[in-house]
């Protein structure tokens, strides 16, 4: 906690203050991204397990959502347990998760629902059950009352919930506009690759805005995209200069 | 309102005859001849048969003697009742609790609330028809709201697999021959004589004067038939399968006494399956309602519990669906499949999904873990598994980066390139142009000659590429790019990375 008040009032309200907030910033339980100025503007040093994240990818490009499903394949990958991962359309590539965000195949059961409103139920139900890393949905709409729902349920049982937005035309992707219950939001949008010494396509870039955190504030990062262990990177050329350069000596 | 499926097997017994037998050639003719008295007449033919001219019905005598290399077989009539037997149990463990013969060569079942665990009724149904010619037996299905009208319908006519919507029934049957009304011979062949063809005619007649001469049969099965007087389906059971039930004398209907009695009931079952060392994978409650018609529900797990909680929430997590209508009897509750229970600690830290995995799949969820199949071509690299099936730990061997979105189908995109291994230059995907600044590959990929002929000499190159806003996506041309044989030079999007 970064203050520390003398008198005991204020400690007391504090702590009201953190149990009205649905005890997301409750000391160890968050999933801190391990990248200090990331975890700085987040209340409790990371993301609150317990809570709903809401993540969308940026631009155009949010209709395909690649670059925020791997944000996200890269934080559950940090979790420990089986992780849910329920959706409608079936386009997910394993192979990718795997090694490029470290989430194991055999770790993410994959519910399918022909209809939304079932993969919202399904979302609710993994949540409540407790017993899981995470949960992830893929959802088209997400309103008010149903992320309020999902965040109670997340906080009942302690896991951390994570709704990948998802559209299927650009007109859709209005639905961002409207405020929910989510704990955080991110939106993630490409940006041009890391320039390699060779032609090539280098380390994979990307803006992570961090558009609302409840009682935080918001900002934006420019990050290398996740490792093979789920982890970004804040300065990529710092970090990985192993991986470039392994990157390099394939493609040369 | 119930849903009843008929399936109509119409050469169960020669079926049978060249399963016995299977060094009988396909085109060989099989008849089975039956015998009353002295007559021994023609009781079933296959299609061989039936093209060679042989008629149900005609002397065994003449079949013979019109069709060299015919095979003739006697009747087993008991035979054919157990084999529908068997597949009225299997029936009864994959599809619905409620499951009944309907002698000589049919099953009915009602899947009234049971469809959606197969992805919907015309799923359930080719399923059904395509596993039972699977078995080598020819099958037919139609879905209807009466017993009578399904029955009808799936012999009435030759297509596989027939769906009559909610309400229409009356429609479907109005043009149906009177013989499809299941009535004796006797009294189609008076009818015929009378005049009539149609179903229709015979539901516009008055009834008074046909009850007069045919007596109530001919009425009662055309109620029957368009659903005015209730048909139940009384389920097949067998020694083993483990059933506690009960009586009310005073008719129920409220949720929570239905729930009340269902965990009572669970706690009986589970009681027995004690006593037996077994735990239950299917779990069917049948509701026996006072106006004569049944109601089932069933619950799915996906190992074998004796859980008395959880099989109570199982349970109790659709009773919403219930009609009590004016009120219930009995309620039934019925273990269909069960399985060897082993009762072991657990010592693993991580949590039993199980439970939640159950309560997906009892509402008709899909689910499924991903796992590396061995496929050089990318879209067949991955391959579904239980979702409780042995977790592999295997890794897939992939150097290069794949996308973490990859569309089902590739689409077509517009390039300007140098071939045959440079990436483009720049691309045209769903309308919009892109300038291309950077890419890699190309990775070659060849086609699969003993999954697909066609792919004998099949290649794919893949490029990743990544345009001046930084949007990666994954490439291929189809063929090398020299030769035409290998594919046609196109190229399609395959593929989003992250």
């Amino acid at each position: 906690m970064p203050i520390t008040a003398a008198n005991p009032v204020i400690s007391e309200l504090q702590d009201r203050i953190r149990r009205l907030e649905g005890g997301a910033a409750r000391k160890g339980e968050v999933l801190s991204f391990g990248i200090a100025e990331i975890d700085a503007k987040l209340p409790g040093g990371g993301l609150a397990r317990g809570a709903l994240h809401e993540v969308a990818g940026g631009g155009a490009d949010a209709v395909h959502g690649a670059a925020a499903a791997l944000f996200v394949a890269g934080i559950v990958a940090r979790t420990k347990g089986d992780i849910l991962w329920c959706l409608t359309r079936p386009d997910l590539f394993a192979p990718a998760l795997l090694a490029q965000a470290g989430l194991h195949h055999d770790r993410v059961i994959y519910v399918e629902a022909d209809r939304e409103e079932d993969v919202l139920t399904n979302f609710e139900e993994g949540l409540r059950f407790g017993g899981l890393g995470a949960v992830v949905a893929e959802l088209v709409r997400l309103p008010m009352t149903a992320s309020r729902r999902l965040q109670l349920a997340a906080e009942a049982s302690g896991t951390i919930g994570i709704a990948l937005r998802r559209w299927r035309r650009p007109t859709e992707a209005a639905d961002f506009g409207q405020p929910t219950a989510a704990t955080t939001r991110w939106r993630i949008s490409l940006l041009p690759s890391e320039p390699l010494p060779v032609p090539g396509i280098g380390r994979a870039r990307w803006l992570a805005e961090l558009i609302r955190a409840r009682a935080g504030e918001a900002a934006e990062f420019e990050i290398g995209a996740c490792d093979a262990t789920g982890r970004i990177s804040l300065s990529p050329h710092a970090r990985d200069g192993q991986d470039q350069a392994r990157r390099a000596r394939n493609l040369a | 309102m119930p849903r009843v499926v008929s399936v109509f097997l119409p050469t169960l017994a020669t079926d049978r005859i060249r399963r016995a037998e299977p060094g009988i050639l396909p085109e060989t003719p099989v008849v089975v001849v039956a015998r009353s008295g002295s007559k021994r007449t023609v009781a079933t033919i296959d299609a061989p048969a039936f093209k060679a001219g042989a008629r149900i019905g005609m002397p065994a005598a003449k079949a013979q003697a019109m069709i060299s290399g015919l095979h003739l077989v006697d009747a087993d009539p008991n035979g054919d009742a157990e084999a529908v037997e068997r597949l009225a149990l299997w029936m009864l463990r994959q599809y619905t609790p409620v499951v009944a013969m309907d002698i000589p060569n049919g099953i009915v079942m009602d899947t009234e609330g049971a469809d959606h665990l197969r992805g919907g009724e015309l799923p359930m149904l080719t399923g059904l028809v395509n596993a039972l010619r699977g078995h080598g037996l020819q099958a037919r299905g139609a879905i209807a709201d009466t017993w009578g009208s399904a029955h009808a319908i799936a012999r009435a006519t030759r297509r596989q697999v027939i769906i009559v919507p909610v309400g229409e029934t009356a429609k479907a049957v109005v043009n149906l021959p009177v013989s499809s009304l299941r009535l004796s011979p006797d009294i189609v062949s008076g009818l015929t004589v009378l005049g009539f063809r149609t179903v229709g005619e015979l539901s516009a007649t008055p009834r008074a004067p046909l009850a007069l001469r045919f007596g109530p049969e001919v009425g009662r099965r055309l109620d029957q038939m368009f659903g005015r007087v209730v048909e139940p389906i009384d389920p097949i059971r067998t020694a083993e399968l483990i059933e506690v039930a009960r009586s009310f004398s005073e008719p129920i209907g409220a949720p929570e006494t239905i729930a009340k009695y269902i965990g009572k009931l669970v706690v009986e079952l589970c009681a027995a399956l004690e006593t037996r060392g077994q735990g239950v994978r299917r779990t069917d409650l049948i509701i026996y309602r006072v106006d004569n018609t049944l109601q089932s529900l069933r619950a799915g797990t996906a190992k074998p519990v004796r859980d008395i909680p959880r099989l109570t929430k199982l349970l109790c997590s659709s009773i919403e669906k219930i009609d009590p209508g004016f009120g219930i009897e009995k309620l039934s509750v019925a273990a269909t499949m069960i399985e060897p229970f082993e009762e072991k600690q657990s010592t693993s830290s991580l949590v039993d999904v199980t439970p939640l995995l159950d309560s997906f799949g009892n509402r008709g969820q899909r689910m499924y873990r991903l796992a590396p199949v061995e496929s050089d071509v990318p879209e067949r690299n991955v391959g579904r598994v239980s979702p409780v099936s042995e977790k592999l730990g295997q890794a897939w061997p992939t150097r290069w980066p794949r996308p973490s979105r990859m569309l089902a189908h590739p689409e077509r995109i517009e390039v300007i390139a140098l071939t045959p291994d440079h990436p483009p230059a720049s691309m045209t995907w769903r309308g919009k142009r892109r300038r291309i600044k950077r890419g890699d590959g190309p990775e070659r990929v060849f086609g699969e000659w003993w999954v697909r002929s066609s792919e004998m000499e099949a290649v794919r190159d893949y490029y990743s590429v990544e345009d001046e806003d930084g949007n990666r996506f994954w490439i291929y041309r189809s063929g090398d790019g020299v030769d035409p044989a290998t594919g046609t030079a196109k190229w399609f999007l395959h593929g989003i990375y992250g």
